[in-house]
């Protein structure tokens, strides 16, 4: 096929094909480019800009549930430097992006590009024309499975070698190369980042703190020494592939009296930290619809998820605790520790895309990193 | 048990219904009611329910433990509480009006009187969402943007208000339903003019708004527990910008054109003020948002369910009346199952992984008078949704599903003489204008500057515009144009026919249009000359005919455009293999397995989620959209035949595409098919389900329709064959077998030459006549008339005569009594039969007459001959299954007037005021099992009558007089000891109110005047009230010696009966008009219409009036007994079944 000439190649034509031999042909309509990824799907129906700029999605390609996708645009690209949104990083990050029925043609105060656009000046392959629904099944019921999206013209064998694969460098891609300072209030949060959203950092500046936002593969323990509290990000893949941080943090939590707060991967790291396990989900959580409880006041929260791992409750050591479970899958979505102010949560309190209902863990943590910073001798409980 | 957070489990809960089905108020509430009821009975909590919509299923046995059909005033409602002794009441399932009712309790304290406590949303949280200026100050409590209004209470308070916020202003009145009585109001004088309507009407005070004309406007569903647990179930995104009413809008579910961002922004407000009234239970909040930014403005909070949760409910999968009345018992969201995965709970929101699109369905045609304008009153009455994978897909299943003679978003289906008009000026016709639009060349810009619609929807519109550019440029040689005179002639004059109280608008063409703006574009009526090659299939190719399926075109559609032959795009489509795929509603966009039943078919599916089962099945087609002459009724019928199969045994399988109805709860069926009735997508599911028969004869008239040519595809059509049916809805077949019966028809002839008709008229007997045109395209197709010019007038307004389009007139009889037969049939033998007659005389349309079983005035010989007739027909056409006979009574003569085979209009009301259903031993006949049944027929210790609810109040200019067209939108069904109670039970449930100042009289022709003689005598002597009447009336009544003070002519000096009616004289008026006259008298309708404008009663039927004036004299307000539909039965001498 790579040897018949250019003319017979139709650019618009793709198809993905799954590991388990499934192909399905569709329209192209981003950068005509071979790409392989673990191929997972989010059930959100707004925040495709937010969603395809999660740094957790680094390495996958993603299908979105909702059929039509594109309606409202992209706003223009945001200024070196930025972190405004509703970008979540100065770059797509996924692989690639399987919908049902692409819309070309935006409408929207905000967009000046369409989707089609964006991720073709991104290089970002993507295809139009399939049956997510019935995709989504198949991998809810085999699990996630590797996947191929090819242009006409590639076959797999050929260029499954050649397709891009980031499963090797993706946690040094999305993290940042080094340290950058965030300005803002007396209070001061170290941010480790394992492919942190932007919204972490835009929701602590916010809340008037200064954010240091340094690569989770730094030495964190003199940062750590001139913070008020540590906030461990989330980022893509299995927490297990991180010994190095988990080392770190556990070293941390020998001695650090000021809280350390978890999101995502966040509260892998700190489980594995602690002690505790974490398995791969069946098929993970991606989606603004999840509902979680807080064990402590049986209050529940509709959440932002993307994760494809979980802790293991049953392996936390005693003095930790589950904090939040999964209402839909009884999962663990948090945990804390009974005796020292460290507490993570496995959804986005972030959001964006998603409901905000659990923003006020930012409020919480920051009023617990003051109260810390101004009495550090006498430790509190968590929240 | 109950929920952890209710101090003490309710024992017995009253639950208001919402009464009879009117414009805003609809079906919506039958469902919400219901789910409610289950979920107390589930607890194991009595129900008392007050509805007098006798055909809804929550008046069914088996539901409530209680059931009062009466109205849902506070003084019947107190004497209820009284009687049943409740101790809780549940205000939110039954619309407004109980809403309003359970206010009312409130305020005077009943409720504490009698220690009923409300369940749910708190009546504090009611009144705050309830009154505008409340209402605003508690959003402003918590920084939650409102749009700037001011309550004002006099007319100069409304026009200060006016030119503070500056023109244009939105006026609305408080306490509304369906946004009655508000507008946009551009300048002072027309302020000036709808403040005095506004305060004219009752209405306490106006709200004089910020217009926020062209903002979008969406709504979300939301859900709160007493523990504060909350969440959106579902937003919606109006097609149709602020400025119309959401219930008159095209509305898309989930929001199409929202960013995350605005997404959450308004879910978040929605969140915090839900929070803040404290709403327990479900509510609805809209608001607008400003399309150039993310600005946003709260425009209302319903705490109750609503027509919108009804709707949202449908298009996500989740039960939110019942989730409502499970927190109302005290229970959080997550202790409360999700019915649809029963794996997840009530705590979540649902993520759709498809569109939803609601059309509303108009009947504005039917109105006399009535305005085409759309805007922000409701005037619909009734809804489609439809649901598929994209935008092109769901609006041109939606269309099709309005059943208004379209095949789809057809951008020539009609006459649009003044495109940009029709564009500026909305009218139900405003989707095929912007088609049309498109189809001529406007760009996507101007319409949008034109109607303010989002480009997007106008981007989402255009391929399916180009479709049928493409599609029809397929065709191969144009043939010579076809000569179609007809056409041309309707194209002449549709632009003449324009009503004049609708400037600009214009009627839609009852025949598709014929001027193509492309040469090479095609006509758009089915070709009547088939082309003989070459075969579609050589230039149709597979991959455009998939694109067009996906583009939701339909098969005739595109047989149409590429003047294919009927059935040949089915069949080159399963060569294809293109078929629709079946998939799963299951809330959760596949992440988690589902059980669900609930699906929807769609071409972008590439698989089928539920494979059909093995077991035995049928096929229910349900009613469609709820329309003027099919309603809640046909729902009731699906549903009880649903119930009867699956007893049985059966699988069932329930097709039906309205959102309000209790047949589309996937509850009732096996499995539920979200789906278009036509042709087309009954064979699709037929041929992959497999079922043992359909039942077509449950529904109405649409799946009716359907059944000779079902049959001839090889479906099997369940009870009577498709042949019968055939035989009794083609009038000439019919008429001919009731000669060779030797029953009398009224004598009747078809028109195919406009000049012969006079001629034809005297040899069916002379004037009056009946005229019916062939083809009835939801217009005002039926007329009476009674001289050669007023013949005239009616066969130019029908537009094509022709032999293609014969008019039917048939001889209409004068003072004849109507009766009707609701019977069931076991191959021929009538095994349950029930005959009722009507109040008035024959000519008011059977849906608007007064309905009494057991007849009370008619001869035996009458009842006898009517019996014997049904049997012959019965027996003539095998009937299997259930069938109606109308027949006219004058002395001991009958006649048959008209015979259908399917349940009718009134089934659930001769079922249960029989106390046998009717629809379910039909059912078993048509499934071949035979028991005995004991049928009361007359033997009835009791009398009931079914009376018409109409909406003339909401149609501007719309003449509220009774006519052989229906316009009623509702019913009600009320019992009593004797006919005069249960005819006033039956008003009450319909708004009357029992006169106290005075009556106005004006009775049109001069017998009528000594006909009404004694009765205005009672008025004058027994009840005591004034009587004003009309010049002649005054001059009749004073001559028979009966005090009445005379009213002036309009212009004449003197009182008028516009004064009279104004200044609050008069709360009856007997409006007689001369005859049933298409034109009326100027008088007349002036005092009609002012009649409906103020709420006055107002009666226009000689003998209904009579019988009212007769239950006056005997019976008093406080003489009404409350008596539960089950002691009424008890009277019965028969089990029930």
């Amino acid at each position: 096929m790579a040897d018949s000439p250019a003319a017979l190649i139709n650019p618009y034509r793709m198809k993905l094909v799954l590991e388990d031999g499934t192909t399905l042909a569709g329209t192209s309509f981003g950068a005509p480019r071979a790409v392989t990824g673990e191929v997972v799907f989010n059930t959100g129906m707004t925040g495709y800009v937010e969603t395809l700029t999660d740094p957790s999605y680094r390495g996958q390609i993603l299908t979105l549930t909702y059929p039509l996708v594109g309606s409202y645009g992209v706003p223009a690209p945001r200024a070196p430097g930025s972190i405004a949104a509703p970008y979540e990083a100065d770059r797509i990050q996924v692989q690639g992006l399987i919908v049902q029925s692409y819309v070309e043609r935006y409408s929207h105060h905000a967009a000046v590009r369409s989707l089609g656009a964006w991720l073709t000046s991104e290089g970002i392959p993507a295809i139009t024309g399939i049956d997510t629904r019935a995709l989504t099944r198949k991998l809810r019921e085999a699990g996630t499975m590797k996947g191929w999206l090819l242009p006409d013209g590639h076959d797999l064998d050929r260029t499954s070698a050649h397709a891009v694969d980031m499963k090797e460098e993706v946690f040094r891609a999305v993290a940042p190369a080094a340290p950058i300072l965030y300005e803002g209030g007396k209070l001061r949060v170290l941010l480790v980042d394992v492919g942190a959203k932007d919204n972490i950092v835009r929701s602590l500046l916010e809340r008037g703190a200064t954010v240091d936002r340094v690569p989770w593969h730094a030495p964190l323990a003199e940062r750590a020494a001139l913070a008020d509290g540590i906030l461990i990000s989330n980022g893509p893949g299995d927490p297990k592939d991180l010994g190095p941080l988990v080392a770190q943090i556990r070293a941390l939590l020998a001695h650090y009296t000021r809280p350390i707060f978890g999101i995502c991967m966040g509260n892998q790291i700190l489980a594995l930290a602690a002690g505790g396990d974490t398995f791969k989900l069946p098929y993970g959580h991606r989606g603004v619809n999840q509902p979680v409880q807080d064990l402590l006041t049986r209050r529940c929260y509709v959440t932002s998820q993307n994760h494809g791992y979980a802790v293991r409750n049953d392996s936390l050591p005693a003095d930790w605790e589950p904090w939040f479970v999964n209402i839909n899958d009884g999962t663990n979505e948090g945990i804390r520790s009974r005796v020292r102010p460290f507490f993570s949560v496995q959804f986005h309190p972030e959001a964006s895309p998603g409901p905000q209902d659990a923003s006020y863990l930012f409020d919480d943590f920051l009023r617990l990193c003051g109260a810390m910073s101004n009495h550090a001798d006498t430790p509190r409980g968590a929240p | 048990m109950y929920g952890a957070y209710l101090p003490k489990k309710p024992r017995r809960v009253l639950v208001l219904g919402s009464g009879a089905l009117q414009i805003g108020q609809a079906g919506e509430f039958d469902y919400s009611g219901s789910q409610a009821i289950k979920a107390f009975k589930e607890e194991g909590i009595a129900t008392v329910l007050v509805n007098p919509n006798i055909a809804t299923i929550q008046t069914s046995q088996g539901l409530a433990d209680k059931i009062h059909l009466c109205a849902v005033t506070p003084d019947l409602v107190e004497r209820i509480i009284q009687k049943e002794e409740v101790d809780a009441i549940a205000l939110s399932f039954g619309g407004q009006t109980a809403l309003n009712c359970g206010l009312e309790l409130s305020d005077a304290g009943i409720l504490d009187r009698y220690g009923v406590r409300v369940l749910g949303t708190p009546i504090r949280a009611i009144r705050d969402t309830e009154d505008r200026r409340l209402f605003i100050d508690r959003l402003d409590e918590i920084g939650v943007k409102t749009a700037r209004s001011r309550a004002c209470r006099t007319p100069a308070e409304a026009m200060q208000a006016a030119r503070e916020i500056g023109f244009p202003v939105m006026l609305r009145g408080g306490y509304a339903l369906g946004g009655k009585g508000s507008g946009i109001v551009e300048n002072e004088h027309a302020l000036a003019e709808a403040v005095q309507r506004g305060f004219a009407g009752g209405v306490p005070q106006v709200l004089v708004e910020e217009c926020l004309r062209g903002w979008k406007e969406i709504e979300y569903e939301v859900v709160r527990d007493a523990r504060d647990g909350c969440v959106t179930v579902c937003n919606m995104e109006n097609l149709d910008p602020m400025g119309i009413h959401t219930g008159e809008s095209i509305v898309v579910a989930p929001s199409q054109t929202l960013n995350d961002h605005e997404y959450q922004l308004l879910r978040s407000v929605a969140l915090k003020t839900v929070r803040h009234l404290g709403i327990v239970g479900e509510c609805n909040i809209q608001y607008a948002l400003d399309p150039k930014s993310a600005d946003y403005r709260v425009i209302e909070v319903n705490a109750r369910l609503s027509r919108s949760s009804a709707l949202a409910s449908k298009a996500t999968g989740y039960p939110l009346a019942y989730v409502a009345a499970k927190i109302a018992l005290g229970y959080t969201m997550p202790e409360i199952p999700n019915a649809i995965t029963r794996r997840t709970t009530a705590f979540f929101e649902p993520s759709l992984d498809y569109l939803v699109c609601k059309m509303p369905r108009w009947d504005l045609g039917k109105f006399r008078g009535a305005s085409l304008r759309i805007g922000s009153e409701m005037k619909s009455v009734g809804e489609v949704m439809a649901i598929g994978r994209t935008f092109p897909e769901v609006i041109q299943k939606a269309i099709r599903m309005l059943d208004i003679g379209v095949k789809g978003l057809d951008p020539l289906a009609f006459q649009l003489p003044d495109l940009r008009d029709q564009l500026v000026n909305a009218t139900p016709f405003r989707i095929f204008a912007v088609a049309r639009a498109l189809w001529e060349g406007m760009s996507v810009d101007e319409i949008h500057d034109l109607t303010r619609i989002d480009r997007w929807f106008l981007h989402q519109i255009e391929p399916i515009v180009d479709m049928h550019r493409e599609l029809s440029a397929l065709r191969p040689a144009p043939p010579p144009p076809p000569p179609r005179p007809s056409q041309a002639h309707a194209a002449a004059h549709a632009g003449a026919h324009a009503p004049s109280s609708s400037p600009g608008a214009s009627l839609p063409a009852t025949t598709p249009s014929t001027a193509p703006p492309a040469p090479s574009a095609p006509p758009t009526l089915p070709m009547q000359h088939a082309l003989p090659e070459p075969r579609v299939d050589d230039y149709l190719g597979e991959d455009t005919l998939r694109r067009a399926k996906q583009l939701g075109l339909s098969d005739r559609m595109i047989g149409t455009l590429t003047g294919a032959p009927r059935g040949s795009i089915r069949r080159l489509r399963k060569r294809h293999g293109i078929l629709p795929h079946l998939a799963q509603i299951d809330t959760l966009a596949a992440e988690f397995p589902a059980e669900t039943n609930y699906l929807y078919s769609s071409y972008h599916a590439s698989a089928t989620d539920v494979p059909p089962s093995w077991r035995k099945k049928i096929m229910v087609l349900g009613s469609g959209a709820y329309r003027i002459g099919s309603s809640v009724e046909f729902d009731w019928c699906c549903v009880n035949a649903i119930r009867a199969a699956s007893e049985l045994g059966y699988e069932t399988i329930m097709v039906n595409y309205n959102p309000e109805t209790v047949s589309t709860d996937y509850d009732t069926c096996d499995k539920l098919i979200f789906d278009e009735i036509s042709f087309e997508s009954v064979l699709d599911i037929y041929e992959r389900e497999q079922p043992y028969g359909i039942v077509v004869s449950m529904g109405g008239q649409v799946p009716n329709n359907l059944a000779l040519r079902l049959h001839e595809a090889g479906a099997r059509i369940l009870g009577t064959t498709a042949a019968s049916i055939d035989a009794a809805e083609d009038r000439r077949k019919f008429s001919d077998l009731l000669d060779k019966l030797g029953i009398d028809q009224p004598r009747w002839a078809h028109v195919t030459d406009v000049d012969a008709a006079l001629d034809i008229v005297n040899q069916i007997g002379g004037f009056p006549v009946l005229v019916r045109p062939s083809y009835v395209l939801s217009g005002a197709a039926m007329s009476v008339a009674h001289e050669p010019n007023q013949l005239g007038r009616i066969l130019a307004r029908a537009k094509a005569v022709g032999p293609t389009h014969p008019v039917v007139v048939s001889k209409f009889e004068s003072h004849a009594r109507e009766v009707e037969i609701d019977a069931v049939a076991d191959r021929g033998e009538i095994i349950l039969s029930a005959i009722s007659e009507h109040i008035e005389d024959a000519g008011v349309h059977s849906g608007d007459a007064t309905l009494v079983l057991p007849p009370q005035s008619l001869y035996i010989a009458t009842l006898r001959r009517v019996r014997r007739i049904a049997q012959q027909i019965a027996r003539a056409l095998s009937i299997t299954g259930p069938f109606n006979i109308q027949f006219l009574a004058k002395l001991n003569a009958v006649k048959v007037i008209e015979c259908n085979l399917r349940a009718s209009r009134s089934f659930p009301f001769v079922s249960k005021v029989t106390g046998v259903n009717f629809v379910a031993e039909a059912t078993r006949r048509m499934l071949g099992v035979a028991r005995k049944v004991d049928s009361p027929g007359l033997d009835l210790d009791y009398v009931a009558v079914k009376a018409p609810m109409f909406s003339f109040s909401r149609l501007t200019g719309a003449d509220p007089m009774l006519g052989v067209e229906m316009s009623s939108t509702g019913e009600v069904g009320c019992f009593g000891d004797d006919l005069h109670e249960a005819l006033l039970h039956a008003l009450l449930a319909t708004g009357f109110r029992f006169p106290q100042k005075g009556v106005l009289l004006s009775l049109g022709p001069l017998q009528d005047k000594y006909w009404f003689a004694d009765e205005a005598r009672v008025i004058a002597e027994h009840l005591k009230l004034p009587i004003y009447a009309t010049p002649g009336t005054a001059e009749a009544l004073r001559s028979l010696g009966i005090a009445c003070t005379s009213l002036a002519k309009q212009g004449d000096e003197g009182e008028t009966a516009m004064q009279a009616l104004d200044e609050g004289k008069v709360d009856l008026v007997i409006n007689v008009p001369v005859e049933y006259d298409q034109f009326g008298r100027p008088d007349g309708y002036l005092i009609r219409r002012r009649a409906v404008d103020l709420g006055v009663p107002l009666f226009t039927d000689l003998q209904l009036a009579r019988a009212i004036i007769e239950a006056l004299r005997s019976k008093r307000s406080q003489d009404l007994k409350v008596i539960a539909y089950d002691e009424y039965l008890a009277r019965s001498p028969v089990a029930l079944t």
